[in-house]
């Protein structure tokens, strides 16, 4: 057997911001359930620690996310966002549940980062909504809260997913490797995106 | 739900389209090309999507909350109750470490301070004024409400009464079992008719997070100033600054009148 050959999947920028984004969004989620189940709020109680903990996680999160795109890679980023974004005919048939053949990322992993891209957003909108909020009567909407709350029910359903395919399930999770190291092995790479030109690395 | 091309199939693909590879190559590499048939079929879904979701969850700060309502209203009861989610509407907030657990035969409320009678309560003391039981709405500050709450107790007006404020006598603080919360109200604000302790809410007695075995109700404003577990009124001249107060809300917490309204 011949030494596995490795080709360049993420670029450093597009790991930074992916564990920038992950790592943020686990320290919101567990400051934010403490705030929120009152099971776990009674138990935890320190509620303006725990506020403040959330509150500049947040703005770290932002901060750290608009660094990575202004210091790293932004025509690679700009590359990649296009590719996320343009669905072709094997994409649709893919979502449909038809074996089609993919690109570096299949439809799944494009929808999962447009959804993930419009969650972030909301929950930055809604936020800072509540943030203002509590200061002035004229930013509190009737949808606030419940916006805030649905989208951390749809981000936990999606990040069970994605954790599944990335840590757990057999033949995808190879992928983990591409998001902390970079690169993934060829072979898994010509079987799992056999449309990503891999060659042109 | 995403998942993977079989290798079977990814081997057919290559079988039988072996110069699939080399085509796709150029396609990726020259995303311009419309004489390629696949070419001319891309979508930009992944803005589609990204777009729409932000729009109905954008559009949702008007509409989300009626219909969130009344989603939970077809949740049956027994279902909701053990959902780790707040059906009941109810948030619960503490500033301590741990709640406050207080034995309801231990449990005394003092009222001193500006009295010409320092009074200490036990809750049997309590149940010897005039009932009160009122069904008022409880707003937070920070956006969530529950409407019709049923509050059974004591009013405030009658506790006080009981000690005698004396003349000079123009604000109270309620000092939680809660250390370090404390809130205040003025004489006047204290007196209004709607004021309550409570001890039991919805025809159940107080629970532990809600504040047992008593707390105040102030129904015409923001549910800091409610103060859970209390086991002290001090009467004062002026109202002390309360734990959220030093925080930044404001000392009068009117409902839509007060925190930047």
């Amino acid at each position: 057997m011949s030494r596995p050959r490795y080709v360049r999947r993420f670029s450093r920028s597009e790991r930074a911001l992916h564990w920038v984004h992950a790592s943020a969004f686990f320290v919101l989620l567990g400051s934010g359930l403490v705030l929120y189940l009152p099971s776990l709020a009674a138990q935890v109680g320190r509620r303006p620690l725990v506020k403040d903990v959330h509150l500049l996680t947040a703005l770290a999160w932002i901060l750290a996310l608009a660094a990575v795109i202004v210091l790293g890679d932004r025509r690679g980023l700009r590359a990649t966002t296009r590719e996320l974004d343009v669905f072709d005919a094997d994409d649709r048939r893919w979502l449909l549940g038809k074996d089609a053949p993919q690109g570096r990322f299949n439809a799944g992993q494009k929808l999962n980062a447009a959804l993930t891209a419009a969650f972030a957003l909301l929950f930055l909108v809604s936020g800072a909504l509540l943030w203002l909020g509590e200061r002035d009567t004229r930013f509190r909407l009737d949808g606030t809260i419940v916006l805030h709350d649905v989208a951390t029910y749809a981000s936990v359903a999606l990040v069970a997913g994605h954790l599944y395919l990335a840590v757990i399930h057999p033949t995808t999770r190879h992928a983990l490797r591409g998001i902390t190291l970079g690169t993934v092995r060829e072979d898994w790479a010509r079987e799992h995106h056999p449309k990503w030109p891999t060659d042109a690395q | 739900m995403p998942r993977c091309v079989s290798r079977r199939t990814a081997t057919a693909a290559r079988v039988h389209r072996p110069d699939r590879h080399v085509q796709t190559l150029f396609i990726v590499a020259d995303a311009g090309d419309r004489d390629d048939p696949e070419m001319r079929d891309e979508q930009r879904l992944g803005r589609a999507a990204f777009l729409g979701v932000t729009a109905v969850g954008l559009s949702s700060l008007w509409w989300g909350r009626s219909a969130w309502d009344a989603g939970s209203g077809l949740i049956p009861s027994g279902v909701g109750a053990v959902l780790p989610q707040p059906t009941s509407g109810w948030r619960i907030y503490t500033v301590a470490p741990t709640m406050p657990r207080i034995d309801p035969a231990a449990y005394r409320l003092r009222v001193d301070g500006l009295v010409r009678r320092p009074v200490s309560l036990t809750l049997a003391d309590l149940r010897t004024l005039p009932a009160a039981a009122q069904v008022s709405d409880f707003h937070c500050v920070t956006g969530w409400s529950v409407e019709d709450v049923r509050w059974t107790g004591v009013r405030l007006r009658d506790v006080l009464a009981g000690a005698s404020p004396l003349p000079s006598a123009g604000a109270l603080s309620f000092v939680s079992a809660e250390r370090p919360y404390v809130d205040s109200l003025t004489l006047d604000q204290a007196l209004l008719p709607d004021v309550m302790l409570a001890w039991a809410m919805d025809g159940r007695p107080l629970a532990r997070p809600h504040g047992a075995p008593l707390r105040l109700v102030v129904p015409s404003m923001y549910g800091y100033k409610s103060v859970k577990w209390v086991t002290r009124i001090v009467v004062t001249r002026e109202p002390v600054v309360g734990y959220w107060e030093e925080r930044g809300y404001d000392t009068d917490a009117w409902i839509g009148r007060s925190n930047g309204a």
